[in-house]
């Protein structure tokens, strides 16, 4: 149980006794919150004792009578607003008038008791301010979060675009400089990796506005009923010439229709980023295999390749932002580290999962388990941006 | 990149260990140039095999390769392993995030055991410059 700590100010010996009683074996079950509070409660008489204790201690929750002997009630929430205190402040009035309601809740109040109140009263108003008490607390705790989340984020960003600057700017230097001899192709060797960095920065920057653009659920989702067989088709005749080039033939298994309930856009970024990486991570001369099924009351995607495969500690690290497994084989392709993470973002919103099953050196597996889009966006996707 | 003026290190070893390898090609063809004999190694794997198999002269380290502190690590093990060697560390983690480390304190120096962290974009004259300022003892 959660204990909160609730001042009452008033000049009525009998209303703070009966309040502090009222209180003291109260308790309240927040269900959001799967807690239990209860409250102790301290009283005062007067403004001034109200100001110097509300300086020197943490109250959660202050009662707080409009008609005090020194300072009145309405300067106290004004100095509770300037103090920026992190409390509620329920009004106590003997007079029930329309003007000292409006007044108080401009002044920050949460809400105002009419004296004479019964214990019901009293509980379901406290009752009222402590869950609204929590859901404020809690709300700025995400967004704290958020921000956290945000500058790590950003941090890692901000070195994924200085590694390939760097590099490329050292080879730049070289070539000014002409500091490797005169054998041309060593230059040729700079220009080309240069090239090939430059690469991976744009697709992190396309990557990363995809990514950005599903985390803020800023784009505006239109979600029907498609055919998963045509987006599938439309994203291997994109990817066809890259594959061609290096002699991998990719194949298509389903049937003439598999109907989903979703957003032809997001389908598209789903089998552009599973048939690419396929395509990508292959052998030259290999194959990959794309199948879409109904399965499990919705749709199973799976792309199969003949590449170069996982090894089992790199498929733990597969799914982390901006990782990427770097060995021999994959020097040479350029990508984001974010693939996989928009991949994982995407599915959550059909309810999907992505896994993976591997064999180093024989190929990989990636497959994606999705059910009909729903119209919002689910709040954990929403965290990590 | 000015080409190394000095070939002074013929005979010495150094170690290094950068997960990118255009970076690490780079350096790695300029400390030649300085006249080192270069090993090198793509993560934080690679380094403590080297650490542990070669003798090394100087080492230069990247810091964030398979983990975030992957340079931290190498610098206290090479340091275990061959206390007299100079460890230099590359890093663009300070100017990103506003991390500061610098090993001018001692208490920093307690528990990162570089003898001097340069960051990413320095020019390779920099660096030579460090290697011969920590080697001239």
């Amino acid at each position: 149980m959660q204990n909160l700590r609730v001042l009452v100010v008033d000049d009525e010996p009998g209303m703070r006794v009966g309040v502090a009683r009222a209180l003291s074996k109260f308790r309240v079950h927040l269900e959001d919150f799967a807690s239990e509070f209860g409250f102790v409660v301290e009283e005062c008489a007067t403004g001034t004792e109200a100001l110097s204790l509300l300086s020197s201690k943490n109250y959660d929750l202050l009662l707080l009578d409009y008609k005090l002997p020194d300072i009145g009630g309405l300067d106290i929430l004004v100095r509770v607003n300037e103090e920026k205190y992190d409390l509620l402040t329920i009004m106590i009035t003997a007079f029930a008038s329309l003007e000292v309601a409006v007044s108080a809740t401009k002044h920050g109040a949460f809400d105002f008791l009419a004296k004479p109140f019964s214990t019901d009263e009293l509980k379901s108003t406290v009752r009222k301010a402590l869950n609204s008490l929590m859901l404020q607390r809690q709300a700025r705790r995400l967004a704290e979060e958020k921000r956290q989340v945000r500058f790590q984020f950003l941090s890692v960003l901000s070195h994924e675009l200085k590694a390939p600057l760097n590099a490329i700017e050292g080879y730049l230097r070289i070539i000014d400089e002409k500091t490797a001899g005169d054998d041309l192709c060593q230059y040729e060797h700079m220009v080309k990796r240069s090239l090939l960095r430059i690469e991976g920065m744009r697709k992190l920057i396309f990557d990363m506005l995809d990514l950005t653009r599903i985390e803020s659920g800023q784009k505006v989702r239109e979600l029907k009923l498609l055919n998963l067989v045509e987006a599938a088709q439309k994203a291997i005749e994109n990817l066809q010439p890259d594959a061609e080039k290096r002699g991998i033939k990719i194949s298509l298994h389903a049937a003439e229709s598999v109907p989903l309930n979703a957003d032809m856009g997001e389908m598209e970024i789903i089998f552009n980023n599973l048939i690419s990486n396929a395509v990508k991570y292959n052998k030259d001369g290999g194959s990959v295999d794309v199948t879409v099924a109904p399965s499990d009351g919705g749709v199973q995607i799976s792309v199969a390749d003949t590449g170069i495969g996982l090894k089992p500690e790199e498929r733990e690290r597969l799914f982390g932002e901006f990782v990427r497994i770097k060995n021999d084989q994959t020097r040479n392709i350029p990508g984001s580290g974010l693939g996989l993470s928009i991949l994982k973002r995407l599915s959550a919103l059909y309810h999907g999962e992505v896994g993976v099953s591997s064999e180093w050196g024989v190929g990989s597996t990636f497959s994606v388990l999705l059910h009909d889009g729903q119209a919002f966006v689910p709040s954990q996707t929403l965290s990590a941006f | 990149m000015a080409k190394a003026k000095t070939a002074d290190y013929k005979g010495k070893t150094a170690l290094l260990i950068d997960d990118d390898v255009d970076i690490l090609s780079q350096l790695k063809s300029y400390l030649e140039g300085m006249g080192f004999t270069v090993l090198t190694g793509e993560s934080q794997s690679d380094g403590e095999k080297l650490i542990d198999e070669s003798p090394f002269d100087i080492a230069v380290f990247d810091l964030m390769m398979e983990h975030q502190d992957s340079g931290f690590v190498l610098c206290y093990k090479a340091k275990k392993k061959n206390p007299d060697a100079p460890v230099i560390m590359i890093t663009s983690v300070t100017s990103e995030t506003g991390l500061q480390f610098d090993v001018t304190s001692d208490d920093s120096r307690s528990w990162i055991k570089a003898d001097v962290i340069l960051d990413k974009d320095i020019r390779v004259e920099q660096l030579e410059r460090e290697i011969q300022r920590l080697l001239k003892g």
